[in-house]
């Protein structure tokens, strides 16, 4: 979905970041375009979650070094909650529980604080039921949903399909997906994955945090990255997958001399 | 992300101001002619004298329990003032001759008596420093024979019931607290809700300790007869003073066939300040006998004042089938100090009980759930369901779980569960990472953290509950 006339969205430089003391990212560079979906791939430990975590702001992650602009503004002027309202958004690995807190209120708190940030209307409770519900259809989400508590007793899948919910939601200018696809069986992945389609456009960008070539299958890429060591490694097209896939990482290593001595986080 | 909960924390008290109304006090210190003074202040009978006489006789003999998870210096009970009533300019005939001044300390306490009343259909009957200064809604409740009033007018009006159920819940010596409660208690609320009636509304006092130094031992009784039923609410809001203060409660409700009782408090006594100077002793003595068949008796409570709590809100079931409820939100902060939960005691056959206790510590504070289970050998088939958690705020806090269960009847079921969980840094980041900042994003998980208990308290309450937990732990995440 590569347009003529996209603009940068994000820009990394440069960027060196580390949790408890450790260096994780090593110098990272990245330019995302409007419009564009991004895969970052890499076995565990290579970097990509904490990239993700860094870039949402992630109180735990200290940047150590290097610079984000995100549409035009330097990302560390703003808080985590800021940068949310701002239009980054994070699909969450592992979505945290929160027991006694109504779906449907967590959501529309959400929805809502967001609208006002961006001068838009807020909605009242009914009329965010029904907005909701329309969303939901999207992702082919049972609407008990909105009664039981945030994430609390939902399985793997119905999880992942909370946390797209809440893009569909959000419309997030980036949204960054953390390994959505892992503890997906296939149909929740398809539907999953369908839900991202209809909702990437000319005007926003995706990244897709992923270990496997499977979820890429759904949801194509414009351009492939693979992490390893906490710097991006090699970048291609979305062909790049599908060699990963059939020869392993081994085979970029093999390749990339300069990195060949990497410490492995 | 501990400043941000420090902040959380360090909320000034908003109920500290002092009503200046000329007190009639009591010279400071307990001894027998000081029990005589209250009573013969109060116009009491004979027998309400005795009565006071031997639970001060008992109180003599009897040392402050230590057993409990908190710190204190030395009470001098004998600097303790006894007695204090506001002194009315003249005789109250309606709401509106009552002293502007004290209707003014109502607002300021968020509580405009005839508005609140009318517009929530709550009687309040409030208590200010010992002495019932107004009723409303009597005459309504008297349509249904009723009798809500303070415990000094039921003494006056209604002799025969008073004597008849005071101190069969509490005996005179039934703990150091209770027993110097039965001797000098000054006021408190009285309810009866005859045979088959459901009390059309919820019943409603506020309390307010007013007099610098004085104690405030308030005395409470409530009669379900058969197949009545009645909710009561508590609420509680005390001014701001260096000095510790005491408040020595103590409530009996009496459930007969089919009847049920719903007790619910919302405290907020001052806490003492961020150091831990000044600040209310709760020592509060509450029981429910669930006595006739079918009968129900229900706490609820939501803690977030005082100093210190010392406060097991129990039920004896001893009717057959009889259920026991106890729900409970303590809330603690900077240096505050709280050792409270439940006793439930199954006498009868198939008797029940649910124990739900959330604690929240903040700040240096610590929190402990105590409670008991005891299932008595005639208590065939009893069936006990406890669950205990805690939440900290912050690294300096401490929760503790102290469950006692006594089973002396093979057919019994009981069952506990405790979880302590923290405010963490990842369940926070959720909240911002969907563009929600950081105090709602805690009144949110509080609040759901304390569902089960909130969903018990009338709906007015429930909000207030809300509300005062919000305000009580703004700025202590971040």
């Amino acid at each position: 979905m590569i347009e003529q006339n996209s603009r940068t969205l994000l820009e990394v430089q440069d960027l060196h970041a580390n949790v408890n003391g450790i260096e994780i990212l090593k110098g990272v560079n990245l330019t995302i375009k409007s419009g564009e979906i991004h895969a970052i791939m890499g076995l565990n430990g290579s970097g990509k979650s904490t990239f993700a975590k860094v870039l949402a702001g992630h109180p735990a992650y200290e940047v150590t070094a290097g610079t984000i602009l995100f549409n035009g503004q330097d990302l560390f002027d703003l808080k985590p909650e800021e940068r949310a309202r701002a239009g980054v958004f994070l699909a969450f690995q592992y979505p945290i529980e929160i027991p006694g807190v109504a779906n449907n209120q967590f959501l529309r708190l959400a929805y809502n604080t967001v609208q006002s940030q961006r001068g838009k209307e807020e909605l009242d409770p009914l009329e965010f039921d029904d907005f909701v519900r329309e969303k939901m259809k999207l992702l082919e989400m049972n609407p008990d949903f909105l009664d039981r508590s945030v994430n609390e007793g939902f399985s793997g899948g119905e999880k992942k399909r909370n946390e797209i919910l809440q893009m569909a939601l959000l419309e997030p200018m980036l949204a960054i997906l953390d390994e959505t696809d892992s503890g997906l069986d296939i149909d929740a992945l398809r539907i999953v994955a369908n839900g991202v389609n209809q909702l990437a456009n000319k005007d926003n960008a995706i990244i897709l945090v992923t270990h496997y070539q499977r979820l890429l299958d759904y949801i194509v890429p414009d351009y492939v990255h693979v992490m390893e060591a906490g710097r991006i490694i090699k970048t291609s097209g979305k062909e790049l997958a599908k060699e990963l896939e059939a020869r392993g990482y081994d085979w970029i290593n093999a390749k990339s001399h300069h990195n060949a001595t990497g410490v492995q986080v | 992300m501990s400043a941000v909960l420090q902040n959380l924390v360090n909320q000034p008290y908003k109920h500290g101001f002092v009503t200046e109304i000329e007190s009639d006090v009591a010279p400071k210190g307990l001894n027998e002619d000081i029990i005589r003074l209250i009573s013969s202040k109060k116009n009491e009978p004979e027998w309400l004298l005795t009565f006071r006489l031997q639970a001060y006789e008992k109180w003599l003999s009897m040392k402050e329990p230590q057993w409990q998870n908190v710190k204190f210096p030395k009470i001098d009970y004998q600097s303790i003032s006894y007695y204090s009533a506001p002194k009315p300019k003249k005789k109250l005939a309606s709401m509106d001759e009552v002293d502007p001044e004290l209707l003014r300390t109502f607002e300021k306490l968020g509580v405009p008596m005839h508005e609140r009343a009318a517009l929530a259909g709550v009687a309040v009957d409030v208590i200010f420093d010992s002495v019932s200064v107004a009723t409303t809604y009597k005459e309504k409740l008297a349509e249904v024979g009723i009798i809500f009033c303070s415990i000094s007018e039921a003494v006056r009006n209604h002799p025969e019931l008073v004597k008849k159920y005071l101190g069969t819940v509490v005996p005179v010596g039934d703990n150091f607290y209770a027993a110097l409660n039965s001797a000098v208690f000054t006021d408190g609320s009285f309810c009866y809700i005859p045979k088959g009636v459901k009390c059309p509304m919820d019943l409603s006092t506020y309390f307010r300790i007013n007099t610098e130094g004085s104690g405030q031992f308030e005395r409470t009784l409530i009669i379900a007869e058969e197949g009545a039923s009645v909710s009561y609410l508590e609420g509680c809001t005390a001014p701001q003073f260096d000095t510790n203060q005491l408040h020595a409660a103590v409530v009996e409700l009496i459930a007969l066939d089919n009847a049920e009782i719903k007790y619910s408090t919302v405290q907020n006594w001052y806490a003492g300040d961020e150091n831990g100077i000044g600040g209310i002793y709760n020592f509060v003595t509450k029981r429910g006998l669930a006595k006739g068949v079918n009968s129900r008796i229900s706490w609820t409570q939501v803690e977030t004042g005082s100093a210190i709590t010392w406060k097991y809100p129990s039920c004896i079931l001893r009717g057959e089938n009889s259920v026991g409820e106890f729900y409970s939100v303590a809330v603690t902060n900077n240096l505050q100090q709280a050792d409270t939960g439940t006793k439930m005691i199954h006498i009868g056959r198939n008797t029940r009980s649910t124990i739900i206790s959330k604690s929240i510590s903040a700040g240096r504070s610590n929190s402990s759930y105590r409670g008991l289970v005891r299932v008595t050998p005639t208590a065939e088939n009893a069936r006990n369901y406890s669950q205990c958690d805690s939440m900290l705020i912050g690294d300096q806090c401490g929760a503790n779980t102290f469950p006692y269960i006594q089973v002396h009847n093979n057919s019994a079921k009981v069952e506990h569960e405790a979880s302590t969980s923290k405010i963490g840094e990842d369940q926070l980041f959720y909240f911002m990472q969907r563009g929600i900042g950081t105090e709602e994003a805690v009144s949110m998980i509080i609040n759901g953290f304390c569902k089960e208990v909130f969903q018990q308290l009338p709906m007015e309450f429930a909000v207030e509950a809300t509300k005062l937990l919000s305000f009580k732990l703004e700025g202590s995440v971040g």
